[in-house]
């Protein structure tokens, strides 16, 4: 017997652990299978999440396809992160409005209800936690996202189907999150039965686990949960050696690899957009018509955007291989030093969704496999103006 | 009336610009309050003034006459902005610069010899100094408010040049692309439209014109991959932004490379 265990129902159960959320007072966010694609978004009903779907990731390519079996997490994640909750791609910031000559100044509200994220694999936990380090960092905390985050309560869940473009245990991470959550479930299918174990990781965690209705698990639910994690195990092997990046990409800005992606790259910015660590945003100043009125918004940006390095009358990084480069080493080599992180988990969504079918894996792989030639080249982007 | 000075002019286009500034209906008021709308034929004020401090300008070149015009225009204005795809690359019309004009000419019209027209069309800044662009076919509403917007304020015009996808991603839509395998000009398209067909299911058709860094031999390559042939490509490429110079030098040689349908397969 496990006591700080328990055993749900797939269905029923799910739809529990949504109510219990909604009682507690959260925005429950889950997944939804919407034209074609996994995304998170508003749940009321376990109905509204997906059955029986499976999904086949390559580099440019994503497919879905559903069957008859009951399976309630047998999919690998979208485009869509969890950063488009805590970090939102488009906000308002400030609004100042003019009326009788003086200025008033208003903060945008705090979301109503704090958020519940159902169904974080261990690499979306992980990356809400390099997000953290960015956006909670000492020099410029974002209270909003402070906020979000502190108040999230995070339903995590062991991922048994990884895809083919997944590679979380090169970069530190594996099928099951160990922290980061207050609920993590391991879906269960054998002999047994199909059937959700859920195990808390917090004390709010405890607390909904409390109230749902389900039965102690049992030393076998156990094992047979430590089973599924062996079997994603099994299908991902170690692709990068992560720990060692920063020291193997280094000096290779000169590298001639940079060409030869920069001839496939469409500079469409999508890797950056799907990264869920990818943090750059910009701000932008509108008005009203009649001039008084005014508000501040900050949207996603892209280190593939030109205004992204625009310094000095012009982008620094001009060409395309200077952008891949930039955004590569930063995610495998340079976030470290900079954050104290990795500032890759390993996900693949920069792969699947690249258009051009781009691999970060064998582009950083064709890099360090010829660091000898990267050793011999001098450091780089020294401006020189034109004359 | 109070506020800059201000003329839409039509050269050869469509009209739809200058009605995409008619359908700012919530913003109509605020805008007529804003500028001093002086000459807008399309709306009705017709004031020929010798100095508008803005100039609205849609449409493109394609005749003697409007070479002429487009010159006094320039020399009667402040600020030049062009509106959409005709003034700003040439529009769907200049798919006659490849072509045979007289034949074009003879197909069309009964009376072909009535017809005074030039062999291209060609965008305003062919002709004289533009000061900035609206991209589009039409253009953006949002675009075309918060130029207005930031020339009151005398902010920066505020253009988004980096690709359609961003807007997708922003959108949070799906990748027609990678998820469906549609053919789609989204990563080489200028931003703007907030991702309009993408999010409707379709791919981009383009109508926003290069975006500020266009790799259409990538985008080729990614074409292979979904089974879109040179063909449908180059269809794609050869619309409203047809002579765009990143569009026009990729349709000629992908269109060089093979002959017409021969790989033609429908999107």
């Amino acid at each position: 017997m496990s006591s700080d265990a328990v055993i749900l129902d797939p269905r029923s159960g799910m739809q529990a652990l949504i109510d219990a959320l909604d009682t507690a007072g959260y925005r429950v966010l889950g997944p939804v299978l919407r034209d074609g694609v996994i995304v998170y978004d508003d749940v009321v009903s376990e109905s509204a999440m997906p059955t029986g779907v499976r999904v086949e990731q390559g580099a440019g390519r994503w497919r879905v396809f559903q069957d008859a079996r009951p399976e309630r997490f047998s999919w690998t994640p979208g485009a869509d992160s969890w950063k488009r909750f805590v970090f939102p791609a488009r906000s308002e910031v400030l609004r100042i409005r003019r009326t009788d000559g003086s200025w008033t100044t208003g903060q945008p509200a705090a979301p109503d209800r704090p958020l519940a994220l159902l169904g974080a694999r261990d690499c979306e936990v992980r990356a809400l936690g390099v997000l953290d380090t960015v956006m909670l960092g000492p020099n410029h905390p974002d209270a909003r996202y402070a906020q979000r985050r502190a108040d999230a309560f995070v339903v995590a869940v062991t991922c048994g189907e990884p895809s083919s473009t997944c590679w979380c245990t090169s970069m530190g991470g594996g099928p099951q999150p160990h922290d980061g959550f207050d609920l993590r479930i391991t879906e269960l299918s054998d002999h047994a039965g199909h059937r959700l174990l859920v195990q808390p990781g917090s004390d709010r965690g405890e607390q909904i686990m409390a109230v749902l209705p389900g039965s102690d698990a049992h030393n076998a639910d156990i094992d047979s949960a430590a089973h599924v994690v062996q079997r994603s195990v099994d299908r991902l092997p170690v692709r990068l050696p992560g720990a060692e990046l920063p020291a193997l990409l280094a000096g290779s800005e000169l590298h001639p690899h940079w060409d030869d992606v920069a001839a496939r790259c469409l500079s469409c910015s999508n890797c950056t957009m799907v990264c869920p660590t990818c943090f750059c945003s910009s701000f932008s100043d509108h008005t009203s018509l009649d001039n008084d009125e005014a508000f501040r918004t900050q949207e996603w940006a892209s280190c593939f955007q030109l205004d992204h390095s625009y310094l000095g009358g012009r982008p620094v990084r001009a060409t395309t291989a200077q952008r891949y480069r930039q955004w590569l080493t930063h995610k495998l080599q340079t976030w470290t030093a900079q954050m104290g992180t990795t500032g890759c988990v390993g996900c693949g969504r920069c792969t699947t969704w690249c258009p051009a079918g781009i691999d970060i894996i064998e582009e950083a792989r064709a890099v360090i496999g010829s660091q000898m030639v990267a050793a011999r080249l001098q450091p780089v982007d020294v401006y020189v103006h034109p004359r | 009336m109070s506020g800059p000075t201000v003329a839409i002019w039509k050269f050869a286009s469509c009209d739809g610009c200058q009605l995409t500034v008619l359908d700012c209906e919530d913003e109509l008021l605020a805008i007529a309050a804003a500028l001093d709308i002086r000459m807008f034929l399309e709306a009705g004020p017709a004031q020929m003034l010798d100095h508008y401090d803005i100039s609205l300008v849609e449409g493109s070149i394609t005749t003697a006459h409007d070479v002429e015009r487009i010159r006094d225009v320039r020399a009667r204005s402040g600020l030049l902005i062009t509106l959409g795809a005709c003034a700003t690359a040439g529009g769907i019309q200049a798919l006659r610069n490849t072509a045979d004009i007289d034949a074009c000419r003879s197909n069309v019209y009964a009376r072909p010899e009535w017809l005074d027209t030039l062999a291209t069309s060609t965008p305003i800044a062919a002709h004289v100094q533009v000061d900035h662009e609206l991209r589009g076919c039409p253009i953006a509403k949002t675009e075309l408010l918060a130029t207005i917007t930031a020339l009151l304020a005398q902010r920066r015009m505020p253009i988004s040049a980096y690709s359609v996808c961003v807007e997708c991603k922003l959108a949070g839509n799906p990748c027609v692309l990678v998820a469906h395998g549609t053919a789609c000009l989204g990563p080489v398209t200028h931003a703007g439209c907030a991702a309009l067909c993408p999010s409707l299911g379709r791919g981009c058709f383009g109508c926003f014109g290069p975006s500020e860094s266009v790799n259409l031999d990538g985008l080729r390559s990614a074409f292979g991959e979904i089974d879109v042939s040179d063909d449908v490509l180059v269809h794609l490429l050869r619309t409203f932004n047809t002579e765009a110079p990143e569009f026009s030098e990729a349709s000629n040689r992908y269109r060089a490379a093979g002959p017409e349908g021969t790989t033609r397969r429908d999107p």
